[in-house]
């Protein structure tokens, strides 16, 4: 048996100049390409992300690409099955639902996209200054918010729709009214944690006014939750706007959201099935997809999962 | 404990009165009023809307809501001639209580089980089976389940009934459609919870001592994940409870939730009014109770509030 015995000459000091040893061994990647690199690596979220990006494209060419308007009726042609006429067929006023599928999911997506949005200027800043001041600014502004998650949201949404005019802003308004508060809540939590922080004191030490320390440190490391959390609103608001329109508060005549096509859809969902399969798929489809990828989002962000 | 249930309690009446009062500004802002048919003389009108209160200043009128609202006294429906809006709501509330309870009751005990069950079999086609569940009762709007469940088992296979109220049979459907979305969020919610207590180190020492799977399952695992749910019980009760607007209208359910979805058409404020609070009441309440007992469950939290975080 042959034992290897080391001899001193078998080492040999590595020599390596200050500038190799200190090289990058692979390329310099910010925070946002790992997290995104990760997130391609879900299959789920890559494929929710695939066909959120199909619905989005066909709700901007959809209606533009269709024969038909989305309020035009075609006369002699109601409740038709798909055809070569009508694609996906007609409703029982002749429309052709191709045309308003892809109109109502544009509604749809606007109106979940506007409220999330809104949701997250209001919460933003409001939990950002609760956040950051604390004290008795900090308790006042909580209790209200606490006041504001107790009252049930669909009973505000509701009587806010008697009482206005019923509308696409008034819904998106309806939507956002109580929704901007869990964002809120969330992003105070985490300027909670974040004012702690050593930077925002080097900040602070050097004089930099509240106002610049909450809109350039604080806030923007609230993003990555923050983010997350509106790729839920989204599907939502676009769920909250369906349930309304499925009991007649949705966007009135003649615009038309998914929700609104279903509910027609199901008044005649035993003779014509597809009037109300099509949509519904559709609803689902957007709403699965905008959760994956949420769902994504949040285990690529998510930092006990990094290495 | 005692303190934080006062506090708790506070909070609820705020809310109620910000409800109250929201709920009063809005319907006052609302240009017209619930007699502009052009057919009533001015004179008439003007005895409606003193029979009805509506010829007092504004104040007046929201102090004496207030003051309704304490002696829990909904006033009386405009539309519906006569009837006290309290009586309504004790005509029409047990129906939509039955189908929530029944609701709430399969969805919670089935979602724990499902969840449990899918991260005992992480990996394998029960974990499969729960999570695609899950899935669809989160992305799938309630009025389309209905609608499948009414084709398939109504129209198909004709075991149940379709729609309309009866005995328990005519309960299964709505019930069932009611906490699907539940359902899906529980057995989520149980599922990640339990995975997060199998990795703990007491369960594997509960291992290491031998004792039997059933035994670790039942209180090493389940007892420790099941507190993060019983969190969310408020919120999916709620959810539960609006879901019925929708699932009386579609299975003819004689119900609140179709009353009050109703009521809101024919602009009937007293009711709308009386309806809403009633409901936030319901829910404020369940909260509240979902919050205390919380607390009792874990003793863990701190009841008393110190610094919060």
């Amino acid at each position: 048996m042959i034992t290897f015995r080391p001899k001193p000459e078998d080492f040999m000091p590595v020599t390596l100049a200050q500038h190799e040893a200190e090289a990058l061994t692979r390329p310099p990647i910010s925070y946002w390409q790992d997290v995104w690199m990760r997130f391609r690596k879900n299959r789920l979220a890559t494929i929710g992300l695939t066909v959120l990006a199909i619905m989005a494209v066909m709700a901007v060419i959809g209606p533009i690409i269709s024969p038909w308007d989305y309020r035009t009726q075609d006369y002699g042609h109601f409740n038709e099955f798909i055809s070569s006429r009508h694609w996906f067929g007609t409703d029982y006023l002749g429309r052709d639902i191709f045309t308003r599928l892809w109109y109502g999911t544009r509604i749809s997506i606007f109106i979940g996209v506007m409220a999330a949005l809104i949701d997250l200027a209001i919460g933003v800043v409001y939990g950002g200054i609760a956040g950051y001041f604390g004290g008795v600014l900090d308790d006042i502004m909580m209790r209200i918010v606490d006041v504001l998650y107790a009252i049930p949201y669909l009973l505000v949404v509701i009587l806010l729709l008697v009482v206005m005019e019923p509308g696409l802003w008034t819904i998106i308004l309806a939507m956002s009214i109580t929704g901007w508060v869990g964002m809120a809540r969330l992003v105070r939590g985490q300027i909670l944690q974040l004012r702690e922080m050593e930077y925002v004191l080097a900040a602070k030490s050097m004089g930099t006014p509240p106002k610049r320390i909450i809109a350039r440190h604080l806030v923007p490391n609230t993003m990555g939750v923050v983010l997350v959390n509106l790729t839920m609103t989204i599907p939502g608001a676009i769920f909250g706007e369906a349930f309304l329109s499925f009991i007649g508060l949705g966007v009135p005549m003649p615009l038309a959201s998914l929700g609104t096509i279903a509910n027609e859809g199901y008044q005649v969902l035993k003779i014509h099935p597809h009037c109300m399969v099509i949509p519904a798929i559709a609803i689902s489809l957007l709403i699965l997809s905008f959760n994956f990828v949420g769902d994504g989002l949040r285990d690529a962000l998510d930092p006990r999962l990094r290495q | 404990m005692g303190r934080y249930i006062l506090r708790r309690f506070g909070l609820m009446f705020i809310a109620l009165w910000a409800i109250v009062t929201i709920t009063f500004i809005l319907m006052m802002a609302v240009p017209g009023s619930p007699f502009n048919n052009p057919k009533l003389t001015p004179t008439v009108r003007k005895q409606l809307e003193r029979k009805y209160g509506l010829d007092k200043p504004l104040w007046k009128q929201y102090l004496i809501l207030l003051d309704q609202l304490a002696h829990f006294d909904f006033g009386i429906s405009i539309r519906e001639r006569g009837r006290n809006v309290n009586d309504i709501i004790k005509e029409r509330f047990p129906a939509s209580a039955l189908l929530g309870i029944e609701a709430l009751l399969y969805a919670v005990s089935l979602g724990l089980a499902m969840g449990v069950v899918a991260a005992l079999n992480r990996g394998r086609w029960p974990d499969y089976v729960a999570q695609v569940l899950a899935i669809i009762g989160a992305s799938v709007p309630n009025f389309v389940v209905a609608a499948f469940m009414q084709w398939l088992f109504a129209v198909k296979l004709g075991i149940l009934p379709i729609a309309r109220w009866g005995d328990f049979k005519h309960t299964i459907l709505p019930a069932f459609c009611l906490g699907f979305g539940t359902l899906a969020t529980m057995t989520r919610m149980m599922r990640s919870s339990t995975l997060e207590v199998v990795n703990q180190d007491y369960v594997r020492t509960a291992k290491a001592k031998g004792l039997s799977s059933a035994e670790i399952t039942w209180r090493h695992i389940i007892r420790n994940s099941i507190l993060p749910i019983v969190t969310i019980l408020g919120p999916l009760t709620a959810a539960i409870t609006t879901g019925t607007f929708v699932v009386e209208r579609i299975f003819g359910v004689p119900g609140l939730g179709r009353f009050y979805v109703d009521s809101i058409y024919n602009r009937d404020y007293p009711l709308i009014m009386g309806t809403t609070i009633f409901y936030a009441i319901l829910l404020l309440f369940l909260n509240f109770l979902v919050d205390v007992a919380y607390g009792f469950i874990d003793p863990r939290i701190r009841l008393t509030r110190g610094k919060e975080v």
